[in-house]
Formats: structure tokens, C-alpha cells, sequence
């Protein structure tokens, strides 16, 4: 086999199955951006570090930018793109970061905003200091971050049928 | 950020994945959670012309116990780790550990194959199994063996692994109940490598040490297994006196590099105080102080 040659990956994106041919050093945020035009998730440093690029694999946060597409053969991956309603209404997260100003440039926004989906599916009421820990791998170059917890901290409370008391006020 | 072609192996056995890496040789790469390998290869620091993908391998996975050991395969993840209530019981300083690598997207994919077996010594796994004198399982086309933590790592990304070879779970002696643990790292921001860090696990009872056992990650081009601190502290009331005899015993074998985590001197320095507040925090997690 040349090693240029491509390989068939079958998988689920957003809900849809999803097959093609790709080169086996094609990186799953290129896939994702080029080959699917889902350019929600962003490349940022391209080395791992700063969470830009992060979408949910199996249920799992994962770095798109440090995997390649062929791993992700079987899998069943969620991108930004996902987040809203059916009917256009925003999930509780996107609403919170709006509601908060859990943004300012926006370039981290989807990767935050995938990354607080799984830490509130693993945790749904976390402590401020989870929130933080559990987004350090998500850097912002914008906000201090302070917004971005009450966002989560928002989206968390809204999930469970309360009101964040900051937000009420 | 492009890294070079190759042809992708997805082996669902390791027989089938010891032949690849058999028959390519140094031109295959055995890829698992892939956060050490594909940066290098983005980097053209690494060009593998065959990537052997472990992850179809239902035989690197899980974690169980075996008669008086932990057993850990090669794929399972560092969020596994961090999730397994049998580790959490038996073995809380892996959790412990865990949770001070990288951050958690990393560890959704990170292993514990690849972070003991890539030899990279600022890796925090090693010299936790150094401590818990963990065994290596190494599968290569003339069959099984294990070789100790103690003895695998020879230099900087050089280690016991052989042509052909690939590791392929870690057994770790179970401790007694209510043993002292604790993993103790420097570091400047989430994700960074240790300034200094050390791995403590002890046994008490009556109030002096029993067993005890150091280990050291990234203060030299290996990790490091502290044996003579390890003496000072056993069968000690692990006073203050014991506490600095550890630490300077610690210190005398770091030999850390002058590089953006501070000087040489600086480094050392923090090794000796990191194996202090390990060993304070050990016994005072201990059960029969």
C-alpha cells in the first residue's frame, strides 16, 4: 500500500452517519473543518495545550487537533454545532455564556462550551473549583475566566430547574 | 501543522500487533492515546512510516486483580484511572497522580502503556511505578516478560523495550489496607511537567515506619528510585530529624537540568522538599500512626 493512499472512516457527526476517504495523517479538526464544513471547533495552538479545538468523542472531551481521523473510525463525535435546539432555541450553556459574557472574542467559545457539555454530564453540580479545574484545559486570552464559571455555574443551575442567584438579580 | 504520511495499522491482537512492529522495525510506531507521539509528528520530530493503532486491542484494557497485584492494561486511560473505584480503593495514589497529569481532555486519551513505555522523563507514571515497584509486561515475537520499573528506564527515551516489543500491561503488588500514599509535584500552570515531584507510599504501625518507598520524576534523564531516603525513612518515628535526612538523601541523587522550570540548584532543592511534604502527607494518611 503507498502511503499516500486513503482510507474509508465511518462514523456519526452531530447525529448524522458520516462516511469518507481520508489520508491517514489527516488530523480529526481538519476532517471536521474541511472535509465536513463544521468549522465550529477552532484550531488554536495546534499543539494540545489550549482547548480550542475540543469536541466530544464517545462521551469524552477530546482535542481534535491531537488525533487523527482514521482513529475516530466507529466513533461517535459532537461538535458546537450540535449544542442548540431542534427548534433553534439556545442549550443552557450557550445561554448562559450570553447571559454571563462568558465571552469576548469568542475564538475559545466552542471549545469551552463542548468541554462544560461533558463536565456537566459527568458532574451536574459542580463547586466553582471543579468548574475551574475541570475547564483547565480550555485557555481564554480574554475573559480572566470569571465569567466563564458563572456561565457554567448558570448553565448548571438552569439544568437543575434553578435559577443562578447572580443571574436573578 | 501537518505531519508526514504513513500507512495506519488498526491490529485487533497483540499477536497481530507484535508482528507489524516485528516486521517494520524502527519504521513503526505503536500509537495509543497518541498526546506524546503525534505532537512530535506534527513537530517532523517523528516520521513514522507505519502507525500501529493499539486501541482495537480488547486485551490492553481493564484493570483487575490477580492474585496479590493490581493489573493494569496498556490502553486504559488516565480518566479510567482516575474513575476506577477498585484503584480508588486499593491504590488511591494512581488516582491522585492521574489528576496532576495534563488536564482532562488530555486524559481522555492519555495511557498508561504510553506514559510508562515512551521513557520521556517527565513523565509522572514512572516514577510512581518505581515506587510501587510495579512490573512491565513486554510482549515481542519471542514471547512474554516482565522487567521491574526499577530496571526499564536506561535514558532519556531509552528503555528495556526491545525491537519488536511492545508493553503491554503493568502489575502493581497490592498494598495493605490503610498504607500511607502520596504524590507530591511542582509545577508552574495545569498540564506542566514536574518542576520536581515525588511518589511516596509507606506503612505504619505503632507509630514508626514500617516499609517505605521514594521515587523521583524528572530531576534526571530517568526517573529515579530514591533507595537510600527509602532506608532512612523505614523503621523511623519519621520525626523532624528523619524528614531532612530523606529529603538530603533525595537530593544527592537528583541531578536535574538548569531549564524553563528554574536552575539546577533550584530544582534540587525542590526535590528535597517535595519528598518532605510527601512523606508528611503519607503518614499522616496512614492508618496506625
Amino acid at each position: 500500500m503507498a502511503d499516500t493512499d486513503t482510507m474509508a472512516v465511518s462514523l456519526t457527526v452531530n447525529g448524522k452517519r458520516v462516511q469518507r476517504f481520508v489520508e491517514p495523517r489527516m488530523l480529526l479538526i481538519h476532517f471536521l473543518r474541511e472535509d465536513l464544513g463544521l468549522t465550529g471547533a477552532h484550531i488554536g495552538c495546534e499543539t494540545s495545550h489550549c482547548g480550542a479545538c475540543t469536541v466530544e468523542i464517545d462521551g469524552q472531551s477530546v482535542k481534535a487537533c491531537t488525533m487523527f481521523a482514521v482513529q475516530a473510525d466507529g466513533a461517535t463525535i459532537n461538535t458546537v454545532e450540535s449544542l442548540a435546539n431542534a427548534d433553534g432555541t439556545l442549550h443552557a450553556l450557550q445561554e448562559g455564556f450570553r447571559q454571563m459574557h462568558g465571552l469576548q472574542c469568542g475564538y475559545c467559545t466552542p471549545g469551552m462550551l463542548m468541554r462544560a457539555k461533558v463536565l456537566l454530564a459527568e458532574n451536574p453540580d459542580p463547586t466553582e473549583d471543579e468548574i475551574r479545574m475541570g475547564i483547565s484545559g480550555n485557555l481564554c486570552r480574554c475573559t480572566g475566566y470569571q465569567n466563564i464559571v458563572k456561565a457554567i455555574q448558570y448553565a448548571a443551575a438552569r439544568l437543575n430547574g434553578r435559577v443562578l442567584q447572580e443571574a436573578a438579580q | 501543522m501537518i505531519p508526514g504520511a504513513f500507512v495506519y495499522h488498526r491490529p485487533v491482537s497483540v499477536a497481530d500487533a507484535v508482528g507489524l512492529l516485528a516486521r517494520f522495525g524502527d519504521d513503526a510506531r505503536p500509537l495509543a492515546g497518541g498526546h506524546s507521539l503525534i505532537p512530535m509528528m506534527k513537530l517532523r520530530m517523528a516520521a513514522p512510516a507505519h502507525l500501529v493503532d493499539l486501541a482495537a486491542i480488547g486485551d490492553l484494557r481493564g484493570i483487575r486483580e490477580d492474585g496479590g497485584a493490581i493489573v493494569i492494561g496498556a490502553n486504559v486511560t488516565q480518566a479510567e484511572l482516575i474513575r476506577s473505584e477498585l484503584l480508588a480503593s486499593r491504590l488511591p495514589i494512581l488516582r491522585e497522580t492521574s489528576l496532576q497529569i495534563a488536564d482532562p481532555q488530555v486524559r481522555s486519551k492519555g495511557t498508561i502503556g504510553g506514559n510508562v513505555a515512551n521513557g520521556d522523563p517527565g513523565n509522572d507514571m514512572p516514577a510512581l511505578m518505581q515506587c510501587l515497584d510495579a512490573g512491565f509486561v513486554l510482549t515481542g515475537p519471542k514471547g512474554e516478560r516482565t522487567v521491574a520499573a526499577r530496571e526499564f528506564y536506561h535514558g532519556p527515551f531509552m528503555t528495556a523495550l526491545g525491537s519488536g516489543e511492545m508493553l503491554t500491561a503493568v502489575r502493581i503488588p497490592a498494598r495493605p489496607a490503610g498504607h500511607g500514599y502520596a504524590y507530591e509535584k511542582l509545577k508552574r500552570k495545569v498540564g506542566d511537567y514536574a518542576t520536581a515531584a515525588a511518589a511516596v507510599v509507606l506503612t505504619i504501625a505503632g507509630g514508626r515506619v514500617v516499609t517505605a518507598s521514594i521515587a523521583l520524576t524528572n530531576v534526571a534523564p530517568t526517573p529515579l528510585f530514591a533507595a537510600d531516603a527509602s532506608k532512612i525513612v523505614a523503621g523511623s518515628a519519621l520525626d523532624a530529624e528523619t524528614l531532612k535526612r530523606a529529603a538530603a538523601a533525595a537530593k544527592a541523587i537528583a541531578d536535574p537540568a538548569t531549564d524553563g522550570r528554574g536552575t539546577a540548584e533550584y530544582r534540587r532543592e525542590m526535590t528535597g522538599v517535595m519528598v518532605a511534604r510527601a512523606l508528611a502527607k503519607a503518614a499522616a494518611r496512614a492508618k496506625g500512626a
